[in-house]
C-alpha cells in the first residue's frame, strides 16, 4: 500500500488518470465498432510525425532553461528550410535533405541568438520564451508576405501578395519517410518505418550526446548550477549549446511533420506548435527541470494515442466530437500540474 | 538638466517609441482625424475598465495577471444568461454583473491558490491556467448548456439542440451603458456613463492602495519573507489581489461586450488578456509598477496603433494583412520586451549582490551599497 502511494506520488495522479483513460479508450474500441488496427496505425504515424518535436525539448529542460515554449523559433527555421528547398527546385529525397540542411543552418543562428537572450534572463525563461516565440511568428508572417519567393506552387496567384498560407509538398517530398520501407499488414495497418526509424536514430544520438562530456556538463548546469560553476563549467556556453540543439531539433521536427502531414503551414501556423510537444513530454513523466528519453517515448505515445482515440470513441458512443475540448483540458492541465509541483525553484 | 532629460527619456522609452511610430503611421494610413477621435473615445470607454483590472496583482508582486481571462469568462456566462432570460437595458447588465460575481470570486480564489503553489512563476502559470479554464468553459458552453443547464431560448442554441451558438447578438443591452447619459460634443459621441464607471473604479483602486490591506499587498509584493515575518498573511493577501482582479475583469468584459453588441461565445475572452496587458505596457507600465495614467495612455496609444496599422500597411505595400500582422507583432513584442527588461534587471541585481559578497563587486554594486550605508 505504501509503495503504491509512493509510486502514485512520484508518477503523479494526473499521469495515472491519463494512462487509465487511454487504456479505457483502447479497451472500449472493439465494442463500439472502432477499427483497432487502423487506430494503432494512426497513433504510430502520429508518433513518427511529432516525436522529434517532443525530443527537441529535452536539451533545454536538462540545462535548466525549462520548458521551451519558444519552440516555434525552431519551427520557423524548418519552414524557411522547406520553402527555400522548394524554391531552389529540389524534388524528392534531395529536396527533403536540402530542406533539412538549410533549416539546420537557420536553426543554429536563431538558437544562438535565442540562447544569448535567455542567458540574460535566467529564471524567467518560460514566459519570455513564449512571447519571443509569438513575436517571431508575427515578424515572419510579415516576412512571408514580402520575401521574394517566385515558385508558382508557393505564391498566391493573381490578386495576392506573398506566399500561400498552406503549401502542399505533394510532388516534392510528401510521405518520403512514412513510405520508406513501409510495412503494410492487412488493409488498415501501416507501419511508418522511415519516420519511426528517424525518430529512433535521433533519440539514440541524443542519448549518446548526453553521455559524452559535454552532455554531462549540460545536465550538471541544469541540476546544480553552483556545483557546475565550481567545477569550472562555462554555464552560459552550455546553456547556449542546449538552446541551439533544441531549436535545430525543432526545425528538423517540423520538416518530418510536414512530410507526413503533406503541407507546409506558414503565417500563424507555428504559433501554438510548442504546446502539444510540451504537454506530451510532461505526460511522459518529465518535470520542469528533468527529462529523459523514456519520458519522450511514453509521452509521445500516450499523448498521440489520446489524440487519435478520443474522437473516434466519442463519435461512436456519444455521437459528439468533444475531442478538441478534451485535448485542451488534458494538455494544459498537465502543464499546469508540472508548473505547480514543488521544485527547488519555488520557495 | 540634461541628465534629468535623459532620465525622462529612459523611463518613458516605450511610450516615446510608440508616439513616434503612431505619428509616422497616422498620415500614411490617411484616416481622417474625426474618425480617429471618435474611435478612441469609444475604445477608451470599452477597454479601460479591463486594463484597470490588471493593477492590483502587479502591486502584489504577482506580475501581469494573464489569468484575468477567467474573469472575462465569468462575465460572458452572465451575459449569456441574461440574453436567454431576455432582461434588457441597465437591469440586464446589472444582473449579468451579479451573476458573474460569485463565478469570478470562485475562479479568482482558484487562480490565486494555484499561483501560490507556483511562486516566482505566477505569470506562466496564469497563462496556462487561462488555456486550461478555457477548455472547461467550452465544455460548459458547448456541451452542458441546453442539456444540463436549461436554456429557454432555442435561438441561442446550436441546431443540434444543445450548446450555445458561436455568435450571440446582445441587442437587448447593446450600448445601454454608453448611451445612458447621451452627450455629443463637436459631432463626437461621448460615452459619459462608461467614463463615470471608469472614474469610480480608478478612485476605488487609489483608495484601496491606501487601506491597511492595500499596504499589506504592496509589502507582500516587495518582499514576501519580510512581510510574512511582520505578520502579514502573505498568501491570503495575494489571493485577494487576484480575486479583485478577476471580479473587475468580469465586469470589464461585460462593459466591453455591451459596447460591441455581440459575443463570440468561444473566442471573445481569449485575446482580452493579451490585448489588455499589451495596452498597459505600451502605456509605460512594467511588470512591477503600473498606475492609472499608464492605463489611459496605454489604451489610447495601443488602439491608435490598432486603428491605423492595417490601412498604413495597405498603403505601404498593398496588403492589409501586413498591418494586421504588425499589430499582433507589437502586442506580443511589447510583452516580450517588458518581460525581458524585468528579468534582465533582476538577474543583474542578483549577480551584483553575489559579486559584492565575494568581495570583488562591480562599481555599481559598491555604489549602491555605499548609498544604503
Amino acid at each position: 500500500m505504501d509503495s503504491m502511494k509512493r509510486f502514485a506520488a512520484d508518477f503523479g495522479l494526473p499521469r495515472i488518470i491519463i494512462t487509465l483513460y487511454l487504456f479505457a479508450l483502447f479497451l472500449a474500441a472493439p465494442f463500439v465498432g472502432v477499427n483497432l488496427p487502423a487506430s494503432i496505425s494512426d497513433t504510430l504515424i502520429r508518433i513518427g510525425m511529432n516525436g522529434i518535436m517532443v525530443l527537441a525539448l529535452v536539451p533545454m529542460i536538462q540545462s535548466g532553461c525549462g520548458l521551451n515554449f519558444g519552440l516555434s523559433l525552431g519551427v520557423i527555421a524548418g519552414l524557411l528550410g522547406a520553402t527555400i528547398s522548394i524554391e531552389m527546385g529540389f524534388v524528392g529525397a534531395w529536396g527533403f535533405v536540402a530542406a533539412i540542411l538549410i533549416s539546420q543552418a537557420f536553426g543554429a543562428v536563431f538558437g544562438y541568438g535565442y540562447g544569448k537572450l535567455l542567458n540574460r534572463v535566467k529564471g524567467g525563461e518560460m514566459m519570455i520564451a513564449t512571447y519571443v516565440g509569438f513575436s517571431s511568428v508575427m515578424i515572419m508572417s510579415i516576412a512571408w508576405l514580402i520575401l521574394p519567393f517566385k515558385d508558382p506552387t508557393m505564391i498566391w496567384g493573381y490578386g495576392g501578395t506573398g506566399l500561400r498560407t498552406t503549401i502542399s509538398v505533394e510532388g516534392f517530398w510528401r510521405h518520403i519517410l512514412d513510405d520508406f520501407l513501409v510495412i503494410q499488414i492487412g488493409e488498415n495497418f501501416k507501419f511508418p518505418t522511415g519516420a519511426i526509424l528517424v525518430f529512433a536514430v535521433m533519440s539514440f544520438l541524443i542519448w549518446v550526446f548526453f553521455h559524452l562530456k559535454i552532455g554531462t556538463a549540460i545536465t550538471a548546469v541544469g541540476s546544480n548550477p553552483t556545483y557546475a560553476r565550481a567545477s569550472g563549467i562555462n554555464i552560459d556556453r552550455m546553456r547556449i549549446v542546449s538552446v541551439m540543439m533544441s531549436t535545430m531539433l525543432g526545425a528538423l521536427g517540423i520538416i518530418v511533420f510536414q512530410q507526413s502531414f503533406g503541407f507546409i503551414q506558414l503565417y500563424e501556423g507555428p504559433l501554438y506548435m510548442a504546446f502539444p510537444a510540451v504537454a506530451a513530454i510532461l505526460i511522459g513523466g518529465a518535470g520542469v527541470n528533468k527529462a529523459t528519453l523514456t519520458n519522450v517515448f511514453i509521452g509521445a505515445a500516450l499523448y498521440q494515442g489520446i489524440l487519435t482515440m478520443t474522437p473516434s470513441i466519442f463519435n461512436a458512443v456519444l455521437k459528439v466530437d468533444m475531442s478538441d475540448v478534451i485535448r485542451i483540458i488534458v494538455s494544459n492541465g498537465m502543464i499546469l500540474y508540472a508548473l505547480t509541483r514543488k521544485t527547488k525553484v519555488a520557495k | 538638466m540634461s541628465s534629468k532629460l535623459r532620465l525622462f527619456f529612459i523611463e518613458n522609452a516605450v511610450v516615446i517609441l510608440f508616439v513616434v511610430l503612431i505619428a509616422f503611421a497616422i498620415p500614411v494610413s490617411g484616416l481622417p482625424g474625426t474618425f480617429l477621435m471618435q474611435e478612441i473615445l469609444t475604445r477608451l470607454g470599452r477597454n479601460t475598465f479591463l486594463v484597470i483590472a490588471l493593477l492590483l496583482p502587479i502591486m502584489a508582486g504577482m506580475g501581469l495577471n494573464f489569468g484575468m481571462v477567467l474573469g472575462a469568462m465569468a462575465g460572458q456566462l452572465g451575459l449569456i444568461f441574461i440574453t436567454d432570460w431576455n432582461i434588457v437595458g441597465i437591469p440586464g447588465l446589472l444582473l449579468a454583473m451579479i451573476i458573474s460575481l460569485p463565478i469570478s470570486v470562485f475562479l479568482g480564489w482558484l487562480c490565486g491558490s494555484i499561483m501560490n503553489l507556483a511562486k516566482g512563476r505566477e505569470m506562466v502559470t496564469g497563462f496556462i491556467l487561462a488555456f486550461f479554464m478555457n477548455g472547461l468553459y467550452m465544455m460548459v458552453v458547448l456541451y452542458a448548456m441546453g442539456s444540463l443547464i436549461p436554456i429557454m431560448n432555442p435561438e441561442l442554441l446550436l441546431s443540434r439542440g444543445y450548446g450555445i451558438r458561436n455568435v450571440i447578438g446582445l441587442d437587448g443591452v447593446r450600448q445601454s451603458l454608453d448611451t445612458l447619459i447621451p452627450l455629443k460634443v463637436a459631432g463626437l459621441n461621448i460615452p459619459v456613463f462608461s467614463f463615470l464607471i471608469i472614474a469610480a473604479v480608478s478612485f476605488f483602486i487609489i483608495w484601496f492602495r491606501k487601506t491597511k490591506i492595500g499596504q499589506d499587498m504592496r509589502a507582500a509584493g516587495q518582499d514576501r519573507a519580510v512581510s510574512g515575518a511582520a505578520g502579514i498573511p502573505v498568501e491570503q493577501t495575494r489571493i485577494l489581489a487576484i480575486i479583485i482582479s478577476t471580479v473587475l475583469a468580469g465586469i470589464g468584459q461585460i462593459i466591453f461586450l455591451q459596447n460591441l453588441g455581440t459575443i463570440n461565445t468561444t473566442s471573445s475572452h481569449e485575446q482580452i488578456g493579451m490585448f489588455s496587458i499589451a495596452a498597459l505596457l505600451i502605456g509605460g507600465a512594467s511588470v512591477t509598477k503600473a498606475s492609472i495614467p499608464n492605463v489611459i495612455v496605454g489604451v489610447i496609444l495601443f488602439h491608435l496603433l490598432f486603428l491605423v496599422s492595417p490601412m498604413a500597411g495597405k498603403n505601404l505595400i498593398g496588403s492589409g494583412m501586413l498591418g494586421e500582422y504588425f499589430r499582433q507583432f507589437v502586442s506580443y513584442g511589447v510583452i516580450a520586451l517588458a518581460l525581458v527588461l524585468y528579468e534582465w534587471k533582476r538577474v543583474t541585481q542578483e549577480n551584483d549582490s553575489r559579486a559584492t559578497l565575494r568581495g570583488g563587486g562591480t562599481p555599481a554594486a559598491k555604489e549602491a551599497k555605499g548609498g544604503a550605508a
